[in-house]
């Protein structure tokens, strides 16, 4: 695993992660799957922008691209 | 019915039926651990009280087994707590698995100097069993009344009119204040038709007690498993804990669609726990299908009819917050009941019981409906946002934290509400803030602070600060010498770590803090404490 891993999966949201948890369970509140979609990409976008950082957001999409088979 | 011993409690005739009885201080309605817990408390304060119950016998099935720390730590003010602590059991290590691999372990190392552990697991009808063992220690002062079903009850403004049947025939009752302990279902509250608005969850949940004795969990330590997609169920959760006489809860979520009755039946459930447990023997001793909701009343006192436990607020048991949640009330209602009818506080006070415990239901609710919404996702996308917590979990500390199989019951802030003084908090490092439960530490001599300040209003000076003396207000010292007043040596220096030195705290009688003081200033520790009264 690269180096920078362990920054990006350290707790930042502690302690209101339950409540961010629910923040982003209830942005979806009675969307259908395309609108669901379609708000994701948005609120990634979204995300992408304040991270702002080339390198951070490549290795977000590196640690989030290796589960994908788990 | 459990292995339990269930010995019936005596009905004895109530002399209402024979004569009138004199308006009584305060009646309970309902003998649960609420109700119980509630006339100990009073009795302690010197207050009668009368307590009527429908039914005579503890807890039917374990019901409540979860008793948090502070919960525990105001059962030993009642005299129970260390009898709890003695039966109870207490884990340390919990396993988290999706489907058959584990994901997430994590060892809850008890921070030490603290009398109570974070938690115990207890069956409800051994916490029944003491409270009203201990209940009968106050012959003079709590009159326990079996077999006495509350059927009216009327408001007449100074006085409640009860009416009440017993074996032998109906008769009626006078009293101060209705203390409505009767559970979820409160037949005061649907008397009273009060709205009970919260939300209702779809899923059933099946509770089995299985008694075994080999462990499951295959170490001598007890654990706490917890599943999401079990492999041994269609449903998306299942809990297995252990409670005292090798008594094993599981808790399995069922199906939207399910029949409870069917789900309920023992062809249904013994696959299930022989997945669970491998082929280690095991008994059935008590089994129980439920729907949850996530309730509250909008006000908890109306009129002289004030609403404690079950019947004021419903979680669901995710984090075990009912039964814990309504001891709190009850902690928070008898100092202030008994600062009423000794007329040392005005009936306004109980404003402050709704304020400060419609806060904390709020504040429970709020806790077991993110755990129910974690544990059973009701579309595609909280599928997909638990399915995305549960694959970084295993690498990812963050996503580890998210993980939400209920939150352990925490004492609330009352930080800001009208009984608390702010005062200077702001400006000390490592002070404790006015609203907040105070923490335990030990003291010289094998003594425990929560011990000493859990009573009555005392103001602790801490170091280098003189305590003013104020009549009716109690006061301790720690780190300091006086000839007025009690003092104690902080021998572990965890009374200085928690609460700071050279600082004094106006304690209220349910161990939160009012207000903190730096100076021995006597106006401002007066007029914080006649604040903290509700003068
Ligand atoms: C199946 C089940 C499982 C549970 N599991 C958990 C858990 O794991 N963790 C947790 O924290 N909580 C759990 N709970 C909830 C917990 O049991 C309650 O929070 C707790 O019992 C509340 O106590 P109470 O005294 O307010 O009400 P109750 O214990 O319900 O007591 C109410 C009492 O009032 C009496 N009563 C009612 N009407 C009248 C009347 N008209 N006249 C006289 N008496 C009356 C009843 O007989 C009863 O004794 C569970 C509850 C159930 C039903």
């Amino acid at each position: 695993m690269p180096d920078t891993e362990i920054d990006l999966l350290r707790d930042n949201l502690s302690p209101h992660g339950d409540i961010i948890y629910s923040k982003l369970i209830a942005a979806y509140d009675g969307l259908d799957e395309k609108a669901s979609a379609a708000l994701s990409a948005r609120l990634i976008l979204l995300m992408a922008n304040q991270i702002g950082t080339p390198a951070i957001l490549d290795a977000l999409i590196e640690t989030a691209r290796q589960y994908e088979d788990a | 019915m459990p292995r339990y011993n269930y010995q019936p409690f005596p009905y004895q005739r109530p002399p209402g039926l024979d004569v009138e009885e004199p308006r009584h201080q305060i009646v309970i309605v309902g003998a649960g651990p609420i109700g119980l817990a509630m006339a100990i408390d009073l009795a302690q304060r010197g207050i009668a009280s009368v307590i009527l119950d429908d039914n005579n016998v503890v807890s039917v099935g374990s019901r409540a087994i979860c008793w948090a720390k502070r919960t525990l730590e105001i059962f030993d003010r009642l005299g129970v707590g260390e009898r709890m602590l003695e039966k109870g059991v207490v884990w340390k290590v919990g396993r988290l698995f999706d489907g058959d691999a584990q994901i997430y372990e994590f060892d809850l190392l008890p921070e030490a100097g603290h009398k109570y552990p974070a938690f115990i697991n207890l069956q409800q009808y051994y916490v029944e069993q003491y409270l009203v063992e201990r209940a009968q220690a106050f012959p003079d002062l709590i009159d326990l009344r079996f077999k006495n079903k509350l059927l009216e009850h009327v408001d007449a403004g100074t006085f409640v009119k009860l009416e009440i049947e017993t074996p032998d025939g109906l008769y009626s009752l006078e009293t101060r204040y209705l203390l409505a302990c009767d559970g979820a279902g409160s037949p005061t509250r649907k008397r009273m038709d009060l709205a009970f608005d919260g939300q209702v969850f779809d899923e059933h949940f099946l509770i089995a007690d299985v008694e075994m004795d080999t462990s499951p969990f295959e170490t001598e330590t007890p654990e706490r498993w917890f599943w999401f997609n079990p492999p041994f169920h269609q449903g998306q959760s299942a809990l297995l804990h252990q409670q005292p006489d090798n008594i094993y809860r599981i808790d399995l979520q069922l199906d939207p669609d399910a029949d409870p009755e069917e789900e309920a039946s023992e062809a249904k459930v013994l696959p299930r726990i022989k997945a669970i447990m491998g082929d280690k023997p095991f008994k059935l001793d008590w089994m129980s299908v439920y729907k949850f909701r996530c309730a509250a009343l909008q006000k908890f006192v109306h009129g002289r009819v004030i609403f404690v436990g079950d019947s004021a607020h419903v979680v669901s048991p995710f984090g075990a917050r009912g039964g814990n949640g309504g001891i709190h009330d009850v902690d928070n209602l008898g100092w202030k009941l008994a600062h009423i009818l000794t007329d040392i506080s005005p009936e306004s006070l109980l404003d402050s019981y709704d304020e400060e415990r419609g806060h904390g239901a709020a504040e429970n609710i709020a806790n077991s409906a993110r755990a129910t919404t974690f544990m059973t996702p009701k579309n595609a996308s909280e599928m997909r946002f638990r399915e995305a917590v549960l694959t970084l979990a295993s690498d990812a500390p963050f996503a580890q934290k998210l993980i939400n199989s209920g939150r352990l019951s925490l004492p609330c802030s009352l930080a800001g509400m009208s009984l608390q003084t702010e005062g200077q908090t702001k400006y000390i490092k490592g002070a404790i803030a006015p609203g907040t439960a105070i923490p335990d530490a030990p003291l010289a001599g094998g003594h425990w602070l929560i011990e000493l300040l859990n009573r009555q209003f005392c103001l602790i000076g801490i170091g280098n600060i003189a305590l003013p003396e104020i009549a009716g207000l109690q006061r301790i010292g720690i780190s300091q010498m006086s000839q007025d007043y009690r003092c104690f040596e902080d021998s572990d220096g965890l009374v200085a770590a928690r609460y700071g030195t050279d600082i004094a705290y106006l304690i209220r009688p349910d161990g939160h803090c009012a207000a903190l003081f730096t100076a021995d200033t006597i106006s401002d520790v007066a007029a914080a404490f006649s604040t903290a009264k509700g003068c």
